[in-house]
């Protein structure tokens, strides 16, 4: 436990981060905690963090399936970052890479790891991270990009020396990933708030959030706001409360869970994020990302360059993806330019279903589920497409 | 236990032998690639059709496939 | 005897090359993806490994009856090390390099499936200097070489496998879409 006091109210992370400066890091939090394997795993599990990186998996399952391993293991912390929409974790690095770092120092040491790196895009400003490693036992490694170079296994690919691409998921990298070590994968943002559980018990994490999401979480909100940024607010908050500090702008829908995401109406922004109410759109919190689209942008013409984009970033190894998304987008950007082909909803909707399940990771899940929410959200838009006209053109006409 | 067929997707190329052989369990998609016709990702195998599987399983050129055991 | 076992010598390695033949046609063009007609897919890979095991086994019979007969003074070490035979050791030298490689290839690809889809990809290659060596060595130390019908036979055996290869590389076939690894078809 530490010796400091812990940080009061929800906003725990950034507010309080002391940058590359040490002293006042070990000032404000307390001395690095060194807590045995058993202590670490029944701490994080009492706190029910879960992953922050998207796929929201409980952390301490995920630490225990790597302990179980024969040979001792790799620890890496993902701050990839692939998602254009997120920036968490790069904000998180500039003003609080000493608690990100604890983290890694934390479970390297229960788990006796052989290596800890801290993975990093080549487009990061790794100053302050590479300033704050620098007398620590971790390796900073700064990697090639790209929408799916964070992806757990195509991450271990690139830390190997190989392409940053995915491979088949039949061989867990909780079993075999860095140099054929069990290794575990944690987002930056999941090992800063496991440093903060270990300083100071989960009870404390449990004291803010809902019980299926504990502690706080940070969220990246852009679009149609006066300021867009990241924030940090409690697990399960409201999308509105979230929304509130960045001044949405004649919100039309939100965005959540990024490019992979899907989208709630303006007029449901009263439900929680992490709520069941969330799985009726379609949508998870995910890596906590929130878009905010207006009235005057089209919603089929934004999933349109969204696709394209996406399609642009598939591994290009598995022929569904490789050949599906370029196909998915191809027909958003028609139904985009107001082709009147009635056929286009029914055959993306065909495509969606066709490519999600069949590729190595789950890019071609999240594309397909975006594009599904899209059209699900928007069939009124879209039918007006089909018919010749698109409703956020004449609202831009009008004001 | 179910018998499964799994398909490495980075490895498959769209041959097609083991639709061929498999013709109740794996359809053809649009670009030429297997479709798990139950909608799994990984197919399950019925014990009458296991031996076909181990025949598409040796015989896939790009070694893409193979069998488990699962829940 | 040694007639006979001549003769079996001498007729398993003209059936072994029409074998291989037939093997090197299937196997460039089926590359391609598409099977041949009547066969479907898996029947093309299952004649085209049927016609090289075919053509390994009979090379098998081929240098176990060659070894016996005392008129072709093949001995053990002739088929590891070439060019060290007593009778026509050019020639038969081919022969040696066809067999030492026939073993490999034919190795890798029973345990393709532990040492993975790269390896057998690569070693496989080597079938296409596996095919012309054999073709030579028979033409050159093959007692029915200067017959008519052996040189009719190598003439269509090569004709078929020039064939298919022009097929195969000709410009127009990466245009068909049926390049891979994997085929974007879009």
């Amino acid at each position: 436990m530490s010796t400091a006091p812990p940080p009061a109210g929800r906003t725990r992370l950034l507010l309080d981060g002391t940058g590359i400066d040490h002293e006042a890091h070990t000032q404000r939090y307390g001395e690095l905690p060194h807590p045995r394997l058993d202590e670490l795993l029944s701490d994080v599990a009492d706190s029910g963090l879960t992953g922050r990186g998207g796929g929201r998996f409980p952390t301490a399952t995920k630490v225990r399936a790597v302990a179980a391993g024969s040979r001792r293991p790799v620890v890496v912390g993902n701050a990839m970052e692939g998602e254009p929409l997120s920036s968490k974790d790069a904000v998180l690095l500039a003003r609080n890479p000493h608690l990100v770092l604890d983290g890694l120092e934390i479970v390297g040491r229960a788990l006796r790891s052989r290596r800890a790196i801290l993975a990093v895009s080549r487009d990061l400003d790794a100053g302050p991270v590479l300033a704050a490693a620098r007398w620590r036992k971790i390796q900073v490694a700064r990697l090639e990009g790209g929408f799916v170079a964070g992806q757990e296994t195509a991450l271990v690919n690139q830390l190997d020396g190989r392409p940053a691409v995915p491979r088949d998921p039949f061989a867990r990298v909780t079993e075999t990933g860095v140099g054929g070590r069990p290794t575990l994968v944690l987002n930056a943002e999941t090992l800063a708030q496991l440093a903060l559980v270990v300083r100071y018990g989960a009870s404390w994490f449990r004291s803010c959030g809902t019980t299926g999401h504990t502690g706080s979480s940070l969220f990246t909100i852009s679009g149609a706001v006066r300021r867009p940024g990241v924030v940090e607010a409690a697990g399960g908050s409201r999308i509105v409360d979230v929304l509130a500090p960045a001044e949405p702008v004649r919100a039309e829908a939100v965005l959540v869970g990024g490019y992979h995401g899907a989208w709630v109406p303006a007029s449901h922004l009263d439900l929680s994020l992490g709520g069941a109410d969330l799985a009726t759109y379609g949508a998870t919190v995910g890596a906590g990302v929130l878009h905010v689209l207006d009235d005057a942008t089209c919603p089929i013409a934004f999933a349109a360059e969204v696709t394209e984009y996406l399609a642009g970033e598939s591994a290009r190894q598995c022929g569904p993806c490789l050949n599906g998304l370029p196909h998915l987008a191809a027909n958003l950007a028609r139904l985009a330019a107001g082709v009147r082909d009635r056929s286009l909803p029914a055959e993306i909707a065909r495509m969606s279903d066709l490519v999600t399940g069949r590729g190595a990771c789950a890019h071609p899940d999240g594309s397909a589920r975006f594009v599904a929410s899209t059209l699900d959200l928007f069939r009124g838009h879209v039918a007006a497409h089909l018919d010749g006209w698109c409703p956020s053109a004449q609202r831009r006409a009008a004001s | 236990m179910t018998t499964r067929l799994h398909i490495d997707w980075t490895r498959c190329d769209g041959h097609g032998s083991c639709a061929e052989l498999l013709p109740d369990l794996l359809g053809i998609d649009d670009f030429g690639f297997p479709v798990p016709l139950s909608g799994e990702r990984d197919q399950a195998v019925p014990p009458r059709d296991e031996d076909p599987a181990r025949h598409a399983v040796r015989n896939c050129p790009v070694m893409a496939l193979r069998l488990h055991e699962s829940r | 005897m040694n007639q006979a076992l001549w003769a079996l010598g001498r007729g398993t390695g003209v059936v072994a090359l029409v074998m291989f033949t037939l093997a090197m046609v299937i196997g460039i063009a089926a590359r391609s993806g598409r099977p041949l007609p009547g066969l479907g897919r898996f029947g093309t890979s299952d004649l085209h490994r049927t016609a090289a095991l075919t053509g390994t086994g009979l090379i098998a019979v081929h240098l176990a009856s060659l070894l016996a007969d005392p008129y072709a003074q093949l001995k053990l070490v002739d088929l590891a090390f070439p060019f060290l035979a007593t009778y026509r050791p050019l020639w038969l030298g081919l022969g040696t390099l066809a067999v030492d490689t026939l073993v490999v290839v034919t190795v890798v690809s029973l345990l393709r499936q532990r040492l993975g889809p790269r390896t057998f990809r690569v070693v496989h290659w080597a079938t296409y200097a596996l095919w012309p060596v054999a073709l030579l060595h028979a033409l050159g130390s093959g007692t029915d070489a200067g017959s008519v019908w052996f040189r009719a036979l190598a003439v269509g055996c090569s004709a078929a496998v020039v064939a298919a290869l022009g097929w195969r590389i000709a410009p127009s076939y990466a245009g068909r879409g049926w390049s891979r690894h994997p085929r974007r078809t879009v």
